[in-house]
């Protein structure tokens, strides 16, 4: 996975609360292969019409936006479906990080899990951040290592779990690290087959 | 010290500690749908196996036709995402539930129903209703693809400890008030990121009241508030309703088994990070207006009018839900009049769901076309048993087989643009059930009464006294 250390890039403002997973990628999609690249439907309800028509307003396909890597968004970003496709989404479209004031669990575990960073930042600063994008985009450096963000001259600072920044910086995979406690794995099963019998393998 | 339900749950199963407070636990359960192709592709690429196939359970729930399944033909999509689950399953030696299987069903009926969950596991699927399995005591979240492929090749998971949260149910609830009510009213008081971060436990009289079923409705929709997952604590209904599942331990290895479970419930005097009560007398049957769980109402109540609001940015979210739903500011909930009506999904689709509706509709007729989808091939065959499917006939819906359905509208099950949906599941979100679709989260004798009136109603005034 590609470490995130610091990155300053256009970022675009999604001045609204609550996007859920769905709005992000359709679930009409999701039988596509990733090979084909889902940033195509990144967004796709509100970016096309029911004929595939492009809808015009959408702020990611304001001229100004184009390149975007970060996005600006209101509370609960991810919220709902687990789909992870929703960050494939948003990965092959190029972001590398959301700022927001906080974000759906699952959707916030998938981002690390795919090197896009998840950055918590505090409501009033994030509706302070984007007047200073003018409510649609501009330049943004968001640095891991500090926890910090440069918009317009200003910094704010965000949250992260530590363990996530981490792996973020490090570039870290799980199952490569999960490799290593392998033997801890195997002492913890021959003890947890003693205490709780009846959780091994179900008669199917 | 005093330990909750959770802290057991996260005793039993962590193997190793980091020193960044990042813990290694242990999976019991992993069910696998038809959108694990992702985690598979991993697997494969990475030229590693599945470790733990025994503790792997394929099940075809999201892609499954509910009408028209012996008019599919070589080509269809719907049958190629069914057949790479069926391969991928075959390919890594997965027991595999699929279409025409009867045991095939949505994971989180099947799962409970057949025993494979059991109080005191570690149950995950890459499905954020995987949360529903927690009503057996079990700890149960949705995860995305990639940990998905890290339990097939590990059989384990990297978690934070999450924070607890208790939601305690004061009362009993009255009559025509479901755990569907219970768990909108739920959302409604914490919001859709209430419980971001937390797990949920519920617990209070009324929750013990409820039957299996309603817990699993009940923590079901945990993640609508932000819990990854809800739970309640076992007890005698939970030993009853698992004594005899087929994939559950049996005879006197079920009783030793038993015995350890209603240990599992919270120590008096444990500590919660956060505390909410509330009286089940308050509950009315309950209705969503808008584009997220949250928007919920008693059926009493008007929809909010966003000039009457004093906070810009609700106002705005108001006015924007409002517009995208069709309704006036400040019209009674009342007058509402629907398209459709949806009784199915993992949120209310198990028998108790089913007796629920067709109690309301023995003898009517809904004034709006309709499918009724059962929740697994068994709950089925036993409503078909019970006569069910033909009330439902009789009153004009269509019966159908078992599966997602028009929940995640990935089947071809989904509603036109612009209709007008009551539907017992758990996500109003926009274009949920379809692109521009209108989705009013409600219980099955909710939906049943909307179904006779053609509007909103209130189950109460159908029923009998």
């Amino acid at each position: 996975m590609e470490p995130f250390v610091s990155l300053t890039a256009r970022a675009c403002v999604l001045a609204w609360a609550n996007i859920d997973t769905d709005q992000i990628f359709p679930a009409r999609f999701m039988k596509q292969p990733r090979a084909i690249g889902y940033d195509k439907y990144l967004f796709h309800g509100h970016r096309f019409d029911a004929g595939g028509c492009p809808v015009p307003g959408f702020p990611l396909d304001d001229p100004s936006n184009r390149g975007t890597r970060i996005l600006v968004a209101g509370r609960n970003f991810g919220c709902g479906s687990s789909r992870e496709a929703a960050v494939y989404a948003l990965v092959d479209y190029g972001m590398r990080c959301v700022v927001a004031p906080s974000f759906g669990d699952i959707f916030a575990s998938n981002a690390v899990n795919n090197g896009l960073l998840p950055a918590r930042v505090a409501e009033a600063d994030v509706e302070q951040l984007m007047a200073l994008l003018d409510g649609l985009g501009g330049e943004v450096t968001v640095d891991l290592r500090e926890c910090t963000i440069l918009a317009a001259g200003e910094r704010f600072s965000f949250a992260i779990d530590p363990v996530w920044r981490q792996k973020l910086l490090n570039g870290w995979d799980d199952v490569d690290l999960t490799r290593g406690y392998a033997d801890a794995i195997a002492q913890w099963l021959q003890q947890d087959q003693r205490v709780r019998p009846w959780a091994g393998p179900p008669a199917v | 010290m005093a330990r909750t339900l959770f802290d057991k749950l996260w005793d039993s199963h962590v193997i190793a500690r980091r020193d960044d407070g990042a813990c290694l636990v242990w999976v019991d359960r992993h069910y696998v749908q038809e959108g694990s192709f992702h985690a598979f592709d991993k697997v494969r690429q990475r030229g590693e196996k599945v470790a733990r196939p025994d503790l792997t359970v394929a099940i075809a729930d999201h892609y499954v036709p509910t009408v028209g399944r012996d008019a599919l033909r070589q080509g269809n999509e719907l049958l190629r995402m069914m057949g790479q689950l069926e391969a991928n399953a075959r390919e890594f030696g997965i027991v595999h539930y699929g279409m025409g299987h009867p045991r095939q069903g949505i994971v989180h009926v099947v799962g409970p129903e057949l025993g494979l969950t059991l109080p005191g596991l570690l149950v995950v699927e890459g499905d954020s209703h995987t949360s529903t399995h927690g009503a057996l005591g079990a700890w149960a979240f949705g995860v995305g693809a990639s940990e998905v492929a890290h339990v097939l090749m590990t059989q384990t998971l990297w978690q934070k400890r999450p924070r607890t949260m208790r939601v305690t149910v004061t009362g009993r609830l009255g009559p025509g008030v479901s755990a569907k009510d219970m768990a909108l009213a739920v959302i409604a008081r914490i919001g859709v990121d209430g419980a971001v971060g937390h797990v949920i436990e519920y617990a209070g009289p009324a929750v013990r009241a409820l039957s299996m079923e309603g817990r699993m409705t009940l923590c079901n929709m945990s993640i609508e508030s932000g819990a990854r997952c809800g739970m309640v604590a076992p007890d005698e209904t939970t030993i009853d309703y698992l004594r005899g599942r087929p994939c559950a331990p049996q005879g006197a290895d079920f009783e030793r088994a038993a015995a350890q479970w209603l240990q599992l419930a919270s120590d008096p005097g444990a500590r919660f990070d956060r505390e909410v009560e509330i009286d089940a007398a308050d509950i009315a049957p309950t209705v969503t207006w808008g584009t997220t769980p949250e928007d919920a109402l008693p059926i009493d109540a008007n929809v909010p009018d966003p000039d009457r609001i004093d906070d810009p940015a609700r106002a705005a979210r108001v006015r924007d839900a409002l517009q995208y739903m069709g309704l006036r500011p400040g019209m009674r909930l009342r007058d509402i009049a629907i398209d459709r009506v949806f009784i199915g999904s993992c949120t209310n689709a198990r028998i108790e769901d089913l007796r629920a509706a067709a109690a309301v509709l023995a003898g009517r007729r809904s004034k709006v076309p309709g499918l009724v989808s059962p929740g697994s091939a068994q709950v089925r065959r036993q409503a078909e048993q019970e006569g069910l499917d033909k009330i439902f006939i009789a009153a004009g819906l269509q019966w159908g087989g078992s599966g997602c359905s028009m929940c995640a509208a990935m089947n071809g099950d989904m509603l036109a643009p612009g209709e007008r949906c009551a539907s017992t599941t758990n996500r109003n979100f926009k274009g949920r059930q379809g692109p521009g679709s209108r989705t009013h989260l409600m219980s099955p004798a909710m939906v049943a009464a909307a179904a006779v009136a053609g509007r909103f109603a209130d189950v109460r005034e159908l029923v009998a006294r």
